[in-house]
């Protein structure tokens, strides 16, 4: 592996069984640092809204992302839209941590994805399924996320990609070396990439959970079901107790695996986001289907 | 022998692999009930500012430090090793006072400033390739620390009795010296005897 992807992984395996916040001003990334936040990721508009007001959405202000970056000591990331290539040279330019290629921006190319590999920040990419997974780290992902369904609240559509995504790894694993090509080309899939995954059992970049995630038991369920560490948007800063609520998610994510400390973090919670039954959602507001 | 993995959160399945291809059981530690039984403790990298949250949240730190205090060894990596700093600086926060440095954070800038180099050390197979992730920098050492490797002259791998730092990640490559060196620090056990020595620093 060449020293750059090696260092690109490096600090996603530095994330690991943390929570990365969504922020949208100063503050609010003070309060997630205060909570014990891996990264934030800094946002114009948390996506609730970029779904409520329409409208194109873009990388944030570089101002705003600058602002962000002063008040925290924690690793800062910043969404650029799928296949904008020159907005990620200038959030690269700019000294971000890592970079979103993000389904919750509207598409820049409808085609291709930016080749990650031109670029000495991180990326880290959507994916629904393995093969989009196995895509984007063929483009030079350094972290792979679920896309789940961004500012709706509900927990669903992650656990669907998760569990596609950890359903198909299992499959390779029982394939023979010979059926490893055409599964490739089932896949969409870099047949090197298809036979690493079927080797080891798991991705070659950390695998974290995005889209959706709300409460401690959410991002929890994500954990168990073999999330590495998870994404919060819209679930914290659109709840009506964010500091709380950021500090519940970080100890249910920790200690994901024991059902004490999730009750715990659980208790005196005030209202979660209200959320949306994603599948009342018209195909064309599904933000997960954006990608290619 | 049984040593532990502080499993908050950051790169801490990295060590135990490293553990494991030492042939040492590494169990993963989130409450201070569970140092109980360790022969030792490795810090690993990630967010130190999240890793003390929960050092506090969950009473690690008195812990911790009594765990030390008994003799058994406590190996930090970069996140790691700003926790067991004297002082921690850039900016200061609370440290856990194990060993006589005082670190900065972040030193050499932000991802895009991370990198790989060779590094000096007094171990014994002559340098060994450090990778360094938004790491820190041991800005001063107290005269009972002794500085087992260096960057262009300033102290990358640093010991004082059982206390043992790196700002780079030795898990993140295939060079196992610095976690023999641990192992070896655990030497009152047995099963260390097996592993020792030839990772010991040359006088």
């Amino acid at each position: 592996m060449d020293n750059t992807i090696r260092l690109k992984t490096g600090l996603a395996e530095m994330l690991k069984g943390g929570v990365i916040m969504d922020v949208t001003n100063a503050e609010q990334s003070r309060i997630a640092e205060e909570a014990g936040a891996v990264a934030v990721m800094a946002l114009e508009r948390v996506p609730a809204d970029i779904r409520a007001e329409g409208g194109v959405a873009r990388m944030a202000s570089p101002k705003k992302i600058r602002e962000i970056m002063a008040s925290v000591t924690i690793p800062v990331m910043a969404k650029v839209r799928i296949g904008h290539f020159v907005e990620a040279q200038a959030l690269e330019a700019l000294g971000v941590d890592f970079i979103d290629e993000s389904e919750v921006l509207t598409p820049a190319d409808e085609e291709h994805h930016i080749n990650k590999h031109a670029f000495k920040v991180p990326f880290v990419c959507g994916a629904r399924n393995l093969g989009e997974a196995l895509r984007r780290i063929g483009e030079g992902a350094a972290m792979i996320r679920t896309k789940g369904e961004a500012g709706s609240g509900n927990i669903v559509e992650a656990v669907r990609h998760l569990r596609k995504i950890h359903q198909e790894m299992r499959r390779l694993t029982t394939l023979g070396e010979e059926e490893l090509m055409s599964e490739a080309k089932q896949l969409g899939a870099p047949y090197e990439i298809v036979r690493m995954v079927a080797r080891e059992g798991r991705l070659p970049v950390p695998n974290f959970a995005a889209g959706g995630i709300a409460t401690p038991a959410d991002a929890a369920l994500c954990m168990q079901l073999g999330a590495e560490s998870v994404f919060v948007g819209s679930g914290i800063f659109k709840s009506n107790d964010p500091a709380q609520r950021a500090r519940a998610i970080v100890k249910a994510t920790v200690h994901f695996n024991d059902p004490k400390a999730i009750l715990e973090a659980s208790e005196e919670l005030g209202e979660a986001m209200r959320g949306l039954d994603v599948s009342k959602l018209p195909e064309s507001e599904l933000l997960q289907t954006r990608g290619w | 022998m049984k040593i532990g993995v502080l499993a908050v959160q950051g790169d801490f399945a990295a060590h135990a692999r490293m553990l494991r291809r030492l042939g040492v059981e590494a169990i993963e530690v989130r409450r201070a009930d569970e140092l109980e039984e360790l022969d030792g403790l490795i810090m690993p990298g990630g967010e130190s500012t999240t890793m003390l949250k929960f050092l506090a949240e969950e009473n690690l730190t008195p812990t911790i430090k009594k765990f030390a205090a008994s003799g058994r060894p406590v190996f930090g990596t970069c996140a790691g090793a700003i926790l067991l700093a004297r002082e921690a600086i850039n900016p200061a926060q609370p440290s856990l006072d194990l060993i006589d440095i005082t670190v900065e954070r972040n030193a050499f800038g932000r991802q895009v400033d991370s990198f790989i180099d060779q590094v000096e050390t007094t171990l014994e197979g002559g340098s060994m390739e450090a990778v360094f992730i938004r790491a820190p920098r041991i800005r001063r050492v107290g005269r009972g620390v002794e500085v087992l490797a260096a960057l262009d002259g300033e102290p990358v791998l640093v010991r004082e009795r059982n206390i043992l730092a790196a700002t780079f990640h030795p898990e993140m490559t295939g060079d196992d010296r610095a976690h023999r060196l641990f192992l070896h620090i655990t030497s009152r056990d047995d099963v260390a005897q097996s592993v020792r020595l030839r990772c010991a620093p040359k006088v």
